[in-house]
This record gives structure tokens, C-alpha cells and sequence, in this order.
């Protein structure tokens, strides 16, 4: 286990490293799945312009990977996918979702809708895991060493029929500094857009929802925040019409500020909130909108 | 065809824990216990799968104590034609479980393998891709949609960044989110009908010891108290002392 592996998806990913990698505290490569960049002592460089389907890139890995003791991936719903049929191939641990370095066989990591933090440790062999970014330091010098193609040749037996596209526009929610959510209460596809969307380009924010305004139509799937979908860290965390269920709240405790703005003053969500606000979020947030100066 | 359904017991997901006073472990003295949802999706699917083809058997199967009984029983209940406790009290880690299923899926040569993305306690978002690997078939994590034709099987699924489509063929491993459906209700008179169908009590075939060891179980760091405001302008005023202007 001498030396660590970080594979990224692209090349924001690999800005994200070094943060996890200081607190391993183990020499590290980077291996870029598509986009350029990398840190650590050497980049290998993979250019796909498509990252491909977890089976067959997974056995593509084996040889590099197979050379490290530690694989680490940015905590992500592609990089489970992959990092999962990964370890299964090594035969290796892994970990999900680390929070905290204790050394390079000891972690910490969430459990239980972030109600419980657990200490793993590793008693053998190679780990496989994925780690939270926002948990690690940031903005630490990131310099590669050396940089290398690899060329990969995946052959998957799972075809990507129909890949869609990123709904564009507004910021990635993992890295937004604001984030604006609404739930259940925001009705429609067409209301949500209006009162949420509106305030959120107004203050240049990200736009999050609750998995009850998901399921109901109200939002795309990719928007949810909380256990089961994105874990989110912003400066600001408004939150208009959450109840804060302790799954929604798994995801954004880690938020630097957290408003809540809710009619019924005895929301759960008011216990974790910085500052709450009683108050209909169809007045509250655009008297939000009307007051700020905006981005 | 033939579809194995795994099955985890996890605390309910909507009871409050705590860590045991000592941090040995979990405190689980007062709360119940269910199937994973996400496990309870697949098992609701393949239920609809079987109820246009009546061809199709759909077998759960649970790896942990005798309580996880409970468990299948409400599996049956919900359409499941048959289930299989392997039963184990030693430790466990994602790797172990996908070697146990690996050995059973070698014995029940099953089409294909409908299993939860994660576990909701856990929340390891493992086991499914784990044992896709050992057994060398193909996988399509966070499926929303599934349909089959022929030996292929075509999952939307999502993503970080919206949904795709995958085509792979089978046998194959599918694992659930949870816009795949919504799960029937079963009521208690049910769970207790299902008492008729076959469940079958084995013991472990493999002997793979896990190889993460959870060592200290703590609260999170509480968020400090924080205040109402009485309107907008009150709020904007304290986002601005913390630094914030909006
Ligand atoms: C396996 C599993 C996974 C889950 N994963 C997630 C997840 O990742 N993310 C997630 O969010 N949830 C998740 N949930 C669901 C979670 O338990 C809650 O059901 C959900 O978060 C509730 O969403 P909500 O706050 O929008 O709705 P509700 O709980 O219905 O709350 C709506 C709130 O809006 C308030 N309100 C109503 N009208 C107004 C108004 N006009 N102005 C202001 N306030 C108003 C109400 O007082 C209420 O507090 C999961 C559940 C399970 C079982």
C-alpha cells in the first residue's frame, strides 16, 4: 500500500484531490478519465471523451490499478458505479463516502442518514474508496509531476444506448456557493421554476430540491439533495417549503449557513437551521429576490 | 425466467438512532426494523415483471439472523414466490455478503439479479457492482426503468447529471433507485398469509472473512442553535453580519 491511486472523471475532479490525498499521506498518481490536468507525482491521461460503462472500463483498470493499495474516487454516482465493480475485481475493501483520514487503514464515514459516524478500519490488502471532497482541506497547491497517455480499451458488454445531456445554465450543484431548494409545497414543474429558478439566477445559485418535490414531478431527478442524492456543502443553504426530514438533512449539514423558510414553526428543519424564517415561501422568497442586489 | 431478489434487513428509515454510550455500536434497543427500500423496489418490480408473465419465479434471499425472517416474510407478501434465509451471525462487510450471493447465485443460476443501490443504514452503494464483478456479468446500477426483450434488458437509469440509457444482456445485475416504483402496502393479514409459502433456512456456503473492521460508531458533530427572524429584512440583515450579502 506504498502508493495511491486517484481516478477522476475530469478535470474538475482532479482539482478536488489533494485535499484527500495530504490527509492519506501517501505518495499518489492521478489517472484522468477524460479531461486533462491530474496531481500528484504522475497524471496518466485515459481521453475518453465518453466515460465508459462501468464492466468493461473496471477490467480496462485492472492492470494499472492493480499496481496501488489505496484506488480513491471523488464520492459521485458514477464513480460508485465504477469504484464498486472495481474493488469486486480486486477483490479488494472499499469504502464509501469517506468523511475524515485517520491514517491510510483508518476512516471515517457516515451511516444511518448521517446520524451515525462510523471508524473503519482496513485489516488487510487493497482499499478501494470514495471520499465527500467538501470534508477535506481545499485550494491546496495541486502540481503534477509528470504527465502520460494511457491508452484503455474497454469492452463493455453494456451498451449506452441514449446518454442525456446536463441540463444547463445554472451552477453544478457540488460546487454552487449558494444553493436555493424547494419541496413538496412548490406545486408544479412550471411554479417551482418560477419562484425557485427566478431567485436562484438572480442570486447566481444553484437549484436544489427535496426527494418529495422529485417524486412528484416538481423537479429533475438529478436535483435532489439529501442521503440518496447530492451531498452538498455551499456558503449559503436556502431551503423554502423543506420539512427537514433527517434524510434531506444527511445531505446538507456540512452547509455553512443554513436558512429555513417554512410556514409551520415547529419544522424540524428550524433545530439545524442558522436562521429560520416563519413565513408563506411563495411572499418570502420574492421579497428575497426584490431586496437582493444580485450577482 | 429466474430472478434473485437480495434482501436487507436495516433499521427503519425513519427512526432516529443513536450510537451506544460506549461506541460500540448502534443503539437498535427501540426501534424497528424493515426492509431496505430500496431492496423493497426491487422486489416490488419483479412482482410486476411476474405479474404480465407468470413464467417468471422470483426468489428473495437474506444473509443474517433468524429475524430477518420478518423480513422475507414481508417479501412473500408482497408477491415473492419463494425466499431462502442463509443463516449467519458473524461480522459482515459488503465483500462478504457479494461472496456469499455469488455462491448462491452459482447454485439458483438465476436470469437476473434485482437488488436495492444501497442499503439506506449502511449506505454502502456496494454489494450489487461487487457482485457483478465476481460473477463477470454486466450491471446497471440506479435503474428508473426497466424492460426486458429477449436475452436483453434495457435500464434508464439515473445519473449526477439527469438519466441514460443502458442496453445490456443477460444474466445481469440490476440494482434500484427509487423512482423505479412505489412498493405495495402490505397490511399485517397478508404478512401473515405468506406464512403458507416456501422459506427455506440454509447456512453459508462461502468462508470469505470481511476485511473492514468498524471499530467506533459516534454522533455527528451538532449543528449550533440557531434563531428566527421575524421578516426578510431581518434575515438579510444577519446573512450580511455572517458575511453574506445577498
Ligand atoms: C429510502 C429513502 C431515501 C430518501 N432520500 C431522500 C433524499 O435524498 N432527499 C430528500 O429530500 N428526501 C429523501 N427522502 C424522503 C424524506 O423522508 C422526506 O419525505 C422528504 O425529504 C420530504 O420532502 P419535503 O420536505 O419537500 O416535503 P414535506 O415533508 O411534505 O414538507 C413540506 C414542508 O413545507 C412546508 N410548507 C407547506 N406550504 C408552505 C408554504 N407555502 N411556504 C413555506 N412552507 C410551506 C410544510 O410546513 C412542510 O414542513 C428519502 C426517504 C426514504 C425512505
Amino acid at each position: 500500500m506504498s502508493r495511491a491511486l486517484f481516478v477522476c472523471f475530469d478535470s474538475e475532479e482532479s482539482a478536488l484531490v489533494t485535499g484527500c490525498a495530504a490527509a492519506l499521506g501517501l505518495p499518489f498518481d492521478t489517472l484522468m478519465l477524460s479531461g486533462e490536468g491530474g496531481a500528484g507525482d504522475k497524471s496518466f491521461v485515459a481521453g475518453f471523451e465518453a466515460v465508459p460503462p462501468a464492466d468493461g472500463l473496471a477490467e480496462a483498470l485492472l492492470s494499472l490499478s492493480g499496481q496501488y493499495g489505496r484506488i480513491a474516487f471523488v464520492s459521485s454516482m458514477r464513480s460508485k458505479d465504477l469504484a464498486g465493480r472495481l474493488a469486486g475485481l480486486l477483490d479488494a475493501a472499499m469504502l464509501t463516502d469517506v468523511i475524515a483520514v485517520e491514517s491510510a487503514d483508518t476512516f471515517h464515514l457516515p451511516m444511518v442518514a448521517g446520524s451515525i459516524v462510523t471508524t473503519a478500519k482496513v485489516t488487510d490488502g487493497t482499499l478501494v474508496f470514495t471520499f465527500r471532497p467538501s470534508n477535506f482541506a481545499k485550494d491546496l497547491p495541486s502540481t503534477t509531476g509528470s504527465t502520460e497517455k494511457i491508452a484503455l480499451t474497454p469492452a463493455s458488454r453494456t451498451q449506452r444506448t441514449k446518454a442525456a445531456a446536463r441540463s444547463g445554465g445554472r451552477p453544478d450543484l457540488a460546487q454552487a456557493k449558494i444553493i436555493v431548494t424547494g419541496g413538496r409545497p412548490l406545486k408544479d414543474a412550471a411554479t417551482f421554476e418560477a419562484v425557485l429558478g427566478g431567485l436562484a439566477d438572480k442570486l447566481g445559485a444553484a437549484v436544489g430540491a427535496t426527494r418529495a418535490a422529485v417524486d412528484s414531478g416538481i423537479a429533475a431527478n438529478e436535483l435532489q439533495v439529501g442521503q440518496t442524492g447530492k451531498i452538498v456543502a455551499p456558503d449559503l443553504y436556502i431551503a423554502a417549503g423543506v420539512s427537514g426530514s433527517t434524510q434531506h438533512m444527511a445531505g446538507i449539514k456540512d452547509s455553512k449557513i443554513i436558512v429555513a423558510i417554512n410556514t409551520d414553526a415547529d419544522a424540524p428543519i428550524f433545530e439545524s437551521a442558522d436562521f429560520g424564517l416563519v413565513q408563506d415561501l411563495f411572499t418570502a422568497l420574492p421579497e428575497i429576490q426584490a431586496a437582493a442586489k444580485g450577482t | 425466467m429466474r430472478i434473485l431478489l437480495p434482501i436487507k434487513r436495516v433499521i427503519d428509515p425513519y427512526a432516529k438512532v443513536k450510537p451506544l454510550g460506549d461506541g460500540s455500536g448502534i443503539d437498535t434497543g427501540n426501534v424497528k426494523f424493515d426492509v431496505n427500500p430500496f431492496d423493497e423496489i426491487a422486489v416490488e418490480e419483479a412482482v410486476r415483471m411476474k405479474e404480465k408473465d407468470p413464467s417468471i419465479e422470483t426468489i428473495a434471499i437474506s444473509i443474517g439472523g433468524a429475524e430477518c425472517e420478518d423480513q422475507l416474510r414481508k417479501c412473500l407478501a408482497m408477491g415473492a414466490d419463494k425466499a431462502i434465509l442463509v443463516e449467519s451471525t458473524r461480522e459482515h462487510d459488503p465483500s462478504t455478503i457479494a461472496h456469499e450471493l455469488k455462491a448462491w447465485v452459482e447454485e439458483l443460476k438465476p436470469d437476473l439479479i434485482l437488488m436495492g443501490k444501497q442499503s439506506t443504514d449502511g449506505e454502502s452503494n456496494q454489494v450489487g457492482q461487487m457482485l457483478a464483478a465476481l460473477l463477470g456479468w454486466p450491471q446497471a446500477t440506479y435503474a428508473s426503468k426497466i424492460t426486458i426483450e429477449g436475452g436483453n434488458i434495457e435500464v434508464v437509469r439515473e445519473t449526477d447529471s439527469g438519466e441514460e440509457t443502458l442496453t445490456l444482456p443477460l444474466p445481469a445485475v440490476v440494482t434500484t433507485d427509487l423512482r423505479l416504483n412505489e412498493p405495495r402496502y402490505i397490511a399485517l393479514p397478508g404478512i401473515i398469509r405468506a406464512r403458507n409459502k416456501p422459506l427455506e433456512k440454509a447456512t453459508e456456503k462461502s468462508n470469505k472473512e470481511p476485511n473492514i473492521r468498524y471499530t467506533k460508531f459516534q454522533s455527528p458533530p451538532a449543528r449550533p442553535a440557531g434563531r428566527k427572524v421575524a421578516n426578510v429584512t431581518e434575515l438579510l440583515a444577519a446573512l450580511s453580519e455572517r458575511g453574506v450579502s445577498l
